[in-house]
């Protein structure tokens, strides 16, 4: 075997293994990424569709903000026009966080209709801001 | 000030469609005058828009609110030097200031180019002033594309402000200063070596020289995005509050993505340079790294991955598309077309070589480069294919790279060890004997020490080994010249380094990165807790070391500051019972000149640094009208390793970059040399 041959062999096996790597990463990690309104669709589609890990997109509704900073916990609304969720989140929010920013909240809707949030991140969407990741 | 700066920014419009027609068409002709003039006209550009940027620096520091752009990142009561900086706070001012550095390193490869090379200056002005031209165009023209946003510096506003919006708090950070630029060099000055390819490939001289031509600078752009990306991972760190320093967003990605090529291009060209093979391969990196480049600059412009890093969506992203996919067809167009003149001089002897090994950590870095890219674009992709967006975040990420990483840094320690072309048995016996035991007995230390974590055991113990077989080739070499010359050791050392900075200042790279990814390894270890505390309350958390610290709120304070509102809290830090310091993390609220809030409260952490680990306490927030507050204490084991480590990456990079050392003649011996001391027994 010459080490053309053999160097095909193992640039082969560094491919495979990065392909393997990313489809078994992508499998294991990846995440919904969907609005409001999607999430509606795919409940209602799929009715088991709960404690699912997924990235919900929106913007917070206006007003529907409480934070209790003693228990560390945080409520909001989220919707996207059409469809509303209330969300509950025990942590610090993003400096960025207000009641009129978009969000990509990191969680799982249960039962009870309530996205429960293991990580809120904001936008700030009227000019360049690097916004810390919660 | 602001019409001088329009003008200035049309003319070097001009001068940019001008250099870059006369360029292209001068040297397929060979008419010497439109090849003179081309270069002149990047020298010119050059000029004109070193004039606008003193325009908006002018405006800038006038306070000269009518401009928009200066409306909308200053204020009278920001600090001088975020005055300054403001320049690329914005992405108006950063399309002119990439404009505008792009056309100075133009005018430098104009100026240091070596007489041999020079017949492909026509062709480089030719590709720099599009490519300025472009960034111009941007600025100019956006206004005519949908959602019709300008992106002009210099646009006025029908009134003017009493005062400026001010800048965002968190770019009020001596490293956001210096970050953006040192990213925008690394990105920008790519296009030096990109432009160098395609005049090879236009030109058909597409023998060694080109390339000698271009590496240093594409070790200078690899310095500056590395340089960059450290100092951003650092801005995160002290300034975001999040506890960390990489968060796989897109935008880091982006910066790491031409990194990757790069760092992979600087390894195979020394294939090219002494065994005349992987032309081929060398050319893609070079113009992937460009069009990576393109494209990191298209995602922090576009919005079209939604990060948190971000600009709002604006026309510029078609723009920017449009470019990328333009420039991406017309290149490698051309370099289909030239492929015939790209064949190999010689091919691959044996496996077990140093050509062998660099392909393979070629490979893998850019395996890597591949699968960021890939998790990047993912929810686009997944949406195109599926239907449904599907992201995936850190935690694929850090599954598909650790492995890959590991591997290559089993490579950082491999390749230096093999020979040329061909090793024999008894060579690597005597080459790896030494490293290997060390890293097996470093894996072993940790693993005694009460390590579990496999990857970090793994990383420990690889990073041994590249840093035993560092420390061996040093050891050789500065013995070989003791023996020949008669030099002490340390002189002999000093010399080796002095005169093979290539090689050394490599080596030196490589100790940096073992640094780094031992760092890196070293935040599996993270450990947080979030605490309520009221004055005088504490609370404890364990380190990976087993140290127990204990953290006493004693309180808060209010105060003013130059436009900002600080509360402060102080926070006692005891390791094991054992007063070791204060921490003061600060809730910031920044107001404009009249004392009205300007932007969110924002976080300051107060970090403690120690070799071991840091300490790094947030202000979460203040329970209304009382001294109880919300603390996330968290300890992050080794981050003090990632600056230093990157810091030896950066010295690594100058020394190789370093001018001088003797004629290519000279150098070539001298790397006969190292490879035969490599290769004797």
């Amino acid at each position: 075997m010459n080490a053309g041959t053999k160097f095909a062999i193992g640039a082969g096996l560094i491919v495979a293994s990065v392909g393997y790597l990313m489809a078994s990463g992508v499998k294991e990690t990846g995440q919904y990424f969907l609005t409001p309104t999607e999430l509606t669709q795919k409940i209602a589609l799929d009715p088991s569709f709960y404690n699912v890990g997924m990235r919900v997109g929106a913007h917070v509704v206006r007003g529907t903000v409480s934070k209790d900073v003693a228990t560390q916990t945080l409520r909001f609304d989220v919707s996207d026009g059409s469809a509303r969720f209330p969300v509950v989140f025990h942590g610090l929010p993003p400096d960025t966080f207000t009641d009129s920013v978009e969000v990509v909240v990191e969680g799982r809707l249960q039962k009870d209709g309530v996205i429960h949030a293991t990580n809120v991140l904001a936008k700030c969407g009227s000019r360049y801001e690097s916004v810390p990741k919660a | 000030m602001t019409v001088l700066g329009s003008i200035c920014l049309w003319l070097a419009f001009l001068l940019g469609v001008w250099g870059a027609l006369a360029g292209i068409v001068g040297g397929l002709s060979g008419r010497l005058d439109l090849a003179r003039s081309a270069r002149h006209a990047v020298l010119a550009m050059c000029g004109a828009l070193l004039v606008a940027v003193f325009a908006l620096e002018w405006a800038l520091f006038h306070h000269d609110f009518n401009v928009e752009y200066v409306a909308a990142y200053t204020s009278r009561n920001l600090p001088i030097f975020y005055t300054w900086s403001a320049l690329y706070a914005g992405q108006k001012g950063s399309l002119l200031f990439w404009a505008t550095v792009l056309s100075v390193f133009g005018s430098l490869a104009m100026a240091f180019t070596p007489r041999h090379n020079r017949p492909l200056l026509p062709y480089v002005a030719g590709v720099v002033s599009a490519v300025a031209a472009f960034f111009i165009s941007v600025m100019l023209f956006a206004w005519l594309v949908p959602p019709h946003t300008s992106a002009n510096p210099f646009d006025r506003l029908p009134y003017t402000p009493i005062d400026g919006s001010g800048l965002n708090p968190q770019l009020q950070n001596p490293g956001m200063v210096f970050h953006p630029p040192m990213l925008y060099l690394g990105y920008i000055s790519i296009t030096i070596p990109f432009a160098f390819a395609i005049a090879a490939l236009l030109s058909k001289r597409l023998d060694t020289d080109w390339l000698v031509a271009i590496r240093k600078w594409t070790l200078l752009s690899w310095l500056f995005l590395s340089i960059g990306i450290c100092l951003g991972m650092w801005w995160a760190y002290v300034e975001l509050g999040w506890g960390g320093y990489w968060a796989w967003d897109p935008v880091e990605n982006a910066s790491l993505l031409p990194w990757l090529t790069m760092t992979a291009f600087l390894h195979s060209v020394m294939i090219q340079e002494k065994r005349g093979m992987l032309k081929k391969w060398n050319l893609a990196l070079i113009i992937g790294s460009w069009l990576l480049s393109i494209f990191g600059t298209f995602i922090t412009r576009s919005g079209v991955i939604s990060s948190v890093h971000s600009f709002t969506q604006s026309s510029v992203g078609y723009f920017f598309f449009g470019f990328l996919v333009i420039a991406g067809i017309v290149s490698f167009t051309l370099y289909a077309i030239r492929l015939p003149l790209l064949e190999a001089e010689t091919r691959l002897e044996s496996m077990i070589s140093r050509e062998a090994s660099f392909l393979f950590n070629n490979l893998l870095l850019v395996g890597i480069a591949f699968s960021v890219l890939w998790g990047t674009l993912f929810p686009i992709l997944s949406e195109l294919v599926k239907g449904t967006k599907i992201t995936v975040g850190p935690p694929f990420f850090n599954q598909v790279n650790i492995p890959l990483g590991l591997g290559l840094l089993a490579l950082t320690g491999i390749g230096p060890l093999i020979a040329w072309r061909r090793a024999s048995v008894p060579n690597l016996k005597r080459q790896f004997a030494v490293p290997v035991t060390v890293g097996v007995f470093a894996a072993l230390i940790v693993l005694v020490g009460g390590m579990r974590e496999f990857y970090a055991t793994v990383a420990i113990g690889f990073g041994a080994f590249v840093l035993g077989t560092v420390t061996q080739e040093f050891a050789r070499g500065a013995r070989a010249r003791h023996r020949q010359y008669g030099e002490a050791y340390v002189l002999a050392l000093g010399r080796l380094l002095a005169r093979n900075r290539r090689r050394y200042g490599g080596y030196i790279v490589h100790t940096g990165i073992v640094i780094l990814f031992v760092a890196f390894a070293g935040m599996a270890f993270k450990t947080e807790t979030e605490a309520t505390l009221r004055p005088g309350e504490s609370v404890s958390l364990r380190s990976p070391y087993g140290y127990t610290y204990t953290f006493t709120s004693l309180g808060l304070s209010q105060y003013d500051a130059l436009n900002r509102q600080v509360t402060a809290a102080a926070v006692e830090v005891r390791r094991d019972g054992k007063t070791i310091g204060l921490l003061n993390p600060e809730k910031r609220q920044h107001v404009d000149g009249l004392g009205r809030p300007t932007f969110q409260p924002s976080t300051e952490p107060s970090i403690m640094s120690l070799l071991r680990e840091d300490l790094y306490v947030v202000l979460g927030g203040v329970v209304n009208g009382t001294e109880q507050a919300v603390f996330r204490f968290t300890i992050n084991p080794l981050v003090w390793w990632v600056w230093y480590g990157g810091l030896i990456v950066a010295l690594g990079g100058l020394i190789v970059m370093w001018p001088g050392g003797g004629s290519p003649a000279v150098k070539r011996s001298q790397a006969g040399y190292a490879v035969r001391l490599v290769g004797e027994k």
